[in-house]
């Protein structure tokens, strides 16, 4: 009996709880985005941490993104030659990977080296009191270290996933043309006619933008609201992790079911 | 690390981050959805329609013309009636028969626009009179089974 | 010794703090005249860092008043909060450095921020504070690279970038050899002068700090319990000056946080 009590207990509390941080981090949000007129006028402060989320996951993203390309293109041209059908081989490639997998991929793995470093930095911040001595200072923490970091977020993550994409779609073309010998313009025409613009290749930056907006706010809200302390400060990057996956595939189910119902 | 550094490869970033995207628009997909400012719509009614999608193809002799805008059920004539859009570039006579193909076997359903002789063209908001539904697989084979019975 | 009200830059009237359950000031009562240089004294924990950041308005006290430069601190706006701590210096007790930046760049912060100097000035101006606290050689290296006692040097060098109007040092001789240690010291006390600023001063050096100030108050259990000017000190012969002054283990100010006696907590882990 006392066992059941306490797990409702618990289970009340960890409730309690989610709800009271889903509603700071919304609060936080609303201070970001109030607080980001510095990160645009003094542009250096926002170029720096694009470098340092976007520039630095570049090797990570380019190779990732051939090899799952080229996965997909021995894996699609293993199933599609059993129905004759292997020069559709280009259409399956682009589709899954602008649609589904450039984005998502790309926002795990911004997720574990941009978003975990964002956390770090600014969680370590706060144990060496430096966002202390910057509010001393009367320079809002938010404004100076939170903002340029969650827009150089925002604007990597898109920029990602696209070379994600793109560098998938050559590694399918490696494997499939060069390797395989699928025929070159079967391989590109049937990829154009069946990709569309606006509904493919739009949708899934639309996409990468959410993924990136969700995955920067959760690591700079987690670095800010970390406990002061060497294992606080890991416990939110886990944290970071995790919620950003979680985040991302959620957002994914939510979002293709709006863009992609019942068409095509 | 210097500033000239740092802006440097982040130019560099957003530079190959923007190739790369227009390399999705440009080489791997395609605008087919015409500009609404040079399309006219037409509408065609069906008997049935298949599994006829929005956003499926209009071709006309195998040249994608347009695309299926909308697809709704009127409850008037208990027909299916579709509307589309066609490139203002290409014009099709009143008596234009439209009819739902497949494309090989099992593919994907498009409709098919068969231009007649008329002198009068169709324009924004026509209807396609004639038309030519889609071939029900099922429907094909019990038929081939009872004409078969039937010998 | 009456003095108008508005002769004091800050101004603590029964104030009062907690963190959560935990009351760590019970009514303290502490002000600074302008152009003097205040030490506060008390044991470890006692609440000394706690205090400055009240008066910085980091904190709020849950009763009675921080009143700096006229200002009650619980009536300000953030904005208002803002322009009022352009005026004020804080040497954090761990130095807070920025650790992304040089040491340059973190002197140049404040000036960065808060001034449209151009950057010769900037740079002028810097070279100059760093100078101040010995470290102008050190200008290009990174924090990760100084050791414990230069970094709280730049970082006083970045609290007074700005010039400000009242300065708090939050132990400012921790870490540095007696050499660095008199040197910091005159450093203060000629800055404060030369500036006309007002300065407190968190520290444990009563030697040193005698030297330099122009008052003391001394902390414990949350209340003020001893002050007085750098001579009433000496003469004094109250427990805690006396204890404090001669470094002794036992007297009034204890050295364990308040906890059950050790037998007790022993016994009790055995029980158990
Ligand atoms: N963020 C906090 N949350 C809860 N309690 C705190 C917090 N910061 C400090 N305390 C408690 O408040 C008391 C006073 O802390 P404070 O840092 O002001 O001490 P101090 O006088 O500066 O000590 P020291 O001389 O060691 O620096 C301590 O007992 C500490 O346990
Ligand atoms: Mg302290």
């Amino acid at each position: 009996m006392s066992g059941v009590i306490g797990f409702l207990r618990r289970v009340g509390s960890r409730t309690v709880d989610m709800v009271w941080r889903l509603g700071f981090a919304t609060r936080f949000f609303g201070l970001v985005l109030l607080y980001s007129g510095q990160s645009f006028r003094r542009l250096h402060l926002t170029i720096r941490e694009i470098y340092f989320a976007g520039v630095l996951s570049l090797l990570i993203i380019l190779v990732s993104g051939l090899f799952v390309g080229m996965v997909l293109g021995l894996q699609g041209y293993e199933t599609l030659q059993r129905f004759g059908s292997s020069d559709a081989l280009g259409v399956l490639v682009a589709l899954s990977l602008t649609r589904e997998l450039g984005p998502v991929v790309a926002g795990l793995l911004f997720a574990s080296r941009a978003g975990s470093a964002i956390t770090a930095e600014i969680g370590l911040m706060k144990v060496t009191e430096q966002l202390k001595a910057m509010d001393m200072m009367a320079v809002s923490p938010i404004a100076r270290v939170v903002a340029p970091r969650f827009w150089g977020g925002v604007v990597s993550m898109p920029l990602l996933a696209a070379l994600f994409t793109a560098m998938g779609i050559l590694g399918g073309w490696l494997i499939g043309v060069v390797f395989i010998g699928v025929d070159d313009g079967a391989f590109w025409s049937q990829m154009q006619a069946a990709v569309d613009f606006r509904y493919d290749v739009m949708n899934g930056v639309i996409k990468s933008i959410v993924f990136g907006v969700a995955v920067s706010l959760i690591a700079v809200f987690e670095g800010y609201d970390c406990t002061p302390t060497a294992e606080g400060v890991s416990r939110a990057i886990t944290r970071t992790v995790v919620s950003s996956a979680l985040a991302i595939l959620a957002l994914d189910f939510v979002l293709t079911s709006f863009m992609f119902r019942g068409q095509s | 690390m210097s500033r000239t550094v740092l802006d440097l490869w982040v130019g560099f970033f957003v530079v190959i981050g923007a190739a790369a995207l227009l390399f999705l628009s440009l080489k791997v997909g395609s605008f087919s959805g015409f500009n609404s400012s040079n399309t006219y719509v037409l509408q065609a009614p069906f008997d049935n329609i298949g599994g006829l999608k929005v956003r499926a193809p209009v071709k006309s002799a195998g040249v994608v013309v347009g695309r299926v805008a909308e697809i709704r059920f009127d409850p008037a004539t208990y027909r299916a009636v579709v509307s589309f859009s066609v490139d203002a570039r290409y014009a099709f006579p009143r008596d234009t028969i439209a009819t739902i193909l497949t494309s090989g076997l099992l593919g994907e359903q498009y409709v098919g626009l068969e231009p007649g002789g008329d002198v009068d063209m169709l324009g924004e908001g026509d209807t396609v009179m004639i038309t030519q539904s889609a071939v029900v697989l099922e429907k094909l084979i019990g038929q081939f089974m009872f004409d078969r019975a039937a010998e | 010794m009456t003095v108008a009200r508005q002769d004091f830059l800050v101004d603590l009237r029964a104030v009062r703090f907690a963190y959560g359950e935990r009351e760590i000031l019970r009514g303290i009562d502490l002000s600074v005249r302008r152009g003097q240089v205040v030490a506060i004294m008390g044991g470890s924990g006692c609440g000394k860092t706690t205090l400055l950041r009240l008066i910085g308005g980091q904190l709020r006290a849950s009763a009675g008043q921080v009143v700096v430069d006229g200002a009650d601190l619980a009536g300000l706006s953030r904005a208002a909060l803002y322009g009022l701590r352009r005026r004020m210096g804080m040497l954090f007790q761990f130095g807070a450095l920025f650790t992304d930046m040089s040491v340059f760049d973190n002197v140049a912060f404040p000036l960065r921020e808060h001034t449209d100097l151009p950057p010769e000035l900037v740079r002028a101006l810097v070279l100059m504070k760093l100078n101040a606290v010995g470290l102008r050689g050190a200008e290009a290296l990174s924090p990760a690279e100084l050791s414990g006692g230069m970094a709280r040097r730049v970082a006083l060098a970045r609290a007074i970038a700005l010039d400000p109007m009242l300065i708090m040092y939050d132990e400012p001789f921790a870490g540095l050899d007696p050499i660095s240690l008199g040197v910091i010291g005159q450093l203060i006390r000629r800055l404060n002068d030369a500036l006309g600023a007002s300065s407190i001063m968190v520290t444990h050096d009563i030697h040193e700090s005698l030297e330099i100030v122009d008052y003391v108050y001394f902390v414990s259990d949350g209340r003020i319990v001893a002050r007085g000017t750098p001579d009433e000190i000496r003469a004094s012969d109250d427990p805690f000056v006396h204890q404090f002054v001669h470094a002794e283990a036992d007297g009034p100010v204890p050295f364990h946080y308040p906890a059950p006696s050790l037998a007790a907590s022993l016994l009790g882990e055995v029980g158990a």
